[in-house]
């Protein structure tokens, strides 16, 4: 921190989230009760949960940093490590198993040089699985932010992520 | 507009959602104008008693009698009583929520108007996977317009009933679905399920009397409370009521979610609506209603799909969106792709569970990749049976997780000596 920050309650969070995670602590009866929202309020506005804002939200809602932090590893949702600039959601539950998701996860993986759980290394993507999205009749699908993509062939793949080269 | 199709009558080809003056056009919120302020709310719960309207949202459990657990009145100690719409849809093989939540968002918050009102709750949510954006984006708006309404907000047309509608937008998980978890993450926790009793119509949400039901579920409230019990009834082909969306994926020619009379022959979903199987492929078996029910085969597809009957056949009909096992997938790899999704899914809480499933997984993984041995079978036959037994586990996740494990084992054992001798046919032809 640069500033000194000594008069403020919670150095790390901007006014903007704080606005944000107050005006849900409005309709619940105890602070900590928005826990998940605080988590996804700081997503939203830095792209992960660090350990430092762990501490601030934490301190802000009147619990403590390993409370905070065993809900925040609970949901794969909330990221703990920093994720490229779209996160990519494969739907690798069965209907898109039946459907062929397993070739497209091995283009993606040709196309952006990342298995499951990695991002890529000029920062665009991060691919992870994802629980069935609930677009079967759509098999195969995945997301790219927050952008449903149905049908997905693989020789769509590359049209999808466009761009993006590795290695 | 078409009686016998009330919940997808305001759905488009194209699937665009339904703004507030095009559901009104097409007589939307008549449901909330006779039941708020017109009707007691013990007048709604008879008609919903008396219409044997059951949750979609899996277990089919009878809507009214569910209801009729929450304390009303002076039996209910001062405070708040909530309302939860379970948006969660995560089940494998499950996409009928999202149609109902993108199409015609206002007809959930209707149904979730009049089901409030019926409970004499203040505060309700609607808890959605964090993955539908659009629908939360959708129900915002809707949430909106019925505050400029007066649909919502304090003292509903009039009368002294007030409501207000919250979104909480989810951050993944399964177990959310599962009600009592989902109740454990509304309060921010980690979404660990509860032990019942108590139950969540007498201790739920911050210890208050809660009810949740599934979107689906909601949507035809109002409907009931319009038209009448008898008409809900009516719509069924057999003793269970209504209409009920039901889905196909897998290699059939048209996958899709068709909303149908309660008790549609199975034959009549597969083939009339889905178009049949994909040129090439044949039937082997189906699971009814999502990930977590028992298979069965071509010998049952003249059976009606609706509770009781399925029920009979050794299976669930669940969220009623069947999966199809073509001639050309392999079953061990079919079911070794579900046990991986429950084992990933588990809370972690209960050691059959968490401990269990994985190993489950492991076993099949070995059999699928030729490393499988004959004791292997009665290995899974014993996780099956500790496993999948009600009261071993916390809650229903591991339970259901065998339902497809213990059916494939029963109806296609043929693919698992296969695997065993190492000469799987889906295997080695190119196929899963
Ligand atoms: C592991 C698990 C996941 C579930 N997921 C959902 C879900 O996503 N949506 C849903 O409506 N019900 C789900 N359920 C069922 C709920 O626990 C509950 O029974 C249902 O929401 C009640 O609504 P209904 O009475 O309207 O069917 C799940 C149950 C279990 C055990
Ligand atoms: S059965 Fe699984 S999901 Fe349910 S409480 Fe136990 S560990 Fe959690």
């Amino acid at each position: 921190m640069t500033e000194t920050t000594s008069m403020q309650l919670v150095p790390t969070l901007s006014e903007e989230e704080l606005r944000l995670i107050d005006a849900e602590i409005a309709h619940v009866p105890y602070r900590s009760a928005v826990a998940i929202d605080a988590l996804k309020i700081v997503q939203q506005h830095r792209g992960w949960v660090s350990d430092e804002s762990i501490k601030a939200i934490a301190s802000y809602l009147d619990m403590s940093a390993d409370e905070l932090d065993g809900i925040a590893t609970f949901y794969n949702l909330i990221f703990r490590r920093p994720v490229g600039d779209k996160v990519i959601l494969l739907c690798n539950s069965i209907s898109c198993w039946i459907k062929g998701c397993d070739g497209l996860q091995q283009k993606i993986t040709e196309q952006l040089g990342v298995q499951f759980g990695e991002t890529t290394s000029d920062n665009r993507y991060t691919l992870l699985p994802v629980t069935c999205l609930g677009a079967c009749d759509k098999a195969p699908v995945m997301m790219v932010g927050e952008e449903l993509h149905e049908d997905v062939a693989e020789s769509s793949i590359v049209r999808i992520l466009g761009g993006s080269t590795e290695p | 507009m078409s009686l016998d199709r009330p919940l997808t009558r305001n759905v488009r080809a194209d699937r665009s959602p339904t703004d507030m003056a095009a559901y009104e056009a097409n007589g939307g919120y008549q449901g909330l104008k006779a039941a708020v302020g017109k009707l007691s709310p013990a007048d709604c719960l008879e008609i919903l008693k008396d219409s044997n309207l059951r949750g979609r949202g899996g277990a089919g459990f009878p809507t009214g009698m569910k209801w009729s657990f929450v304390p009303m009145g002076d039996k209910c100690s001062p405070g708040d009583k909530y309302l939860i719409c379970n948006a969660d849809e995560m089940e494998p093989g499950t996409f009928k929520d999202r149609l109902l939540l993108e199409c015609d968002p206002h007809q959930l918050i209707e149904g979730m108007i009049v089901a409030a009102y019926t409970l004499q709750a203040n505060v309700a949510y609607i808890f959605i996977r964090a993955e539908y954006f659009k629908a939360a984006a959708l129900l915002r708006e809707a949430i909106a317009a019925c505050h400029q309404k007066n649909y919502l907000g304090n003292n509903i047309l009039g009368s002294d009933y007030s409501l207000e509608i919250h979104i909480h937008a989810s951050a993944g998980r399964y177990i959310c679905g599962e009600e009592t978890a989902l109740i454990s993450s509304l309060e921010g926790k980690r979404a660990n399920p509860r032990a019942k009793p108590p139950f969540p119509q007498v201790s739920g949400l911050w210890g208050r009397p809660t009810i949740v039901n599934n979107v689906e579920t909601l949507c035809n409230v109002h409907h009931i409370i319009e038209r009448g019990a008898d008409w809900f009834k009516s719509l069924g082909l057999t003793e269970d009521a209504g209409t009920k969306m039901y889905g196909v994926s897998g290699r059939v020619k048209r996958p899709g979610c068709w909303e149908l009379p309660m008790g549609t022959p199975v034959r009549e979903i597969l083939e009339e609506y889905a178009g049949g199987m994909a040129d090439g492929y044949s039937l082997k078996g189906f699971l009814p209603g999502g990930g977590s029910t028992d298979f069965l085969v071509g010998e049952h597809l003249d059976l009606a799909m609706d509770y009781e009957t399925i029920g009979k056949a050794g299976s669930r009909m669940g969220t009623g969106t069947m999966i199809i096992l073509d001639d050309k997938t392999c079953p061990v790899g079919f079911v070794k792709n579900l046990i991986e999704f429950f084992a990933r899914e588990s809370c972690g809480f209960c050691t059959p569970c968490r401990d269990g499933l994985p190993w489950s997984a492991q076993v099949l993984d070995d059999i699928q990749h030729g490393r499988g041995r004959d004791e292997d079978m009665d290995t899974l036959a014993r996780q099956v049976k500790f496993i999948g037994a009600i009261g071993n586990t916390h809650c229903a996740l591991a339970p259901g997780a065998m339902e497809p494990l213990q059916s494939a084992m029963k109806y296609f054992p043929e693919a698992f000596e296969q695997h065993i001798q190492g000469s799987c046919r889906h295997c080695s032809g190119g196929g899963h």
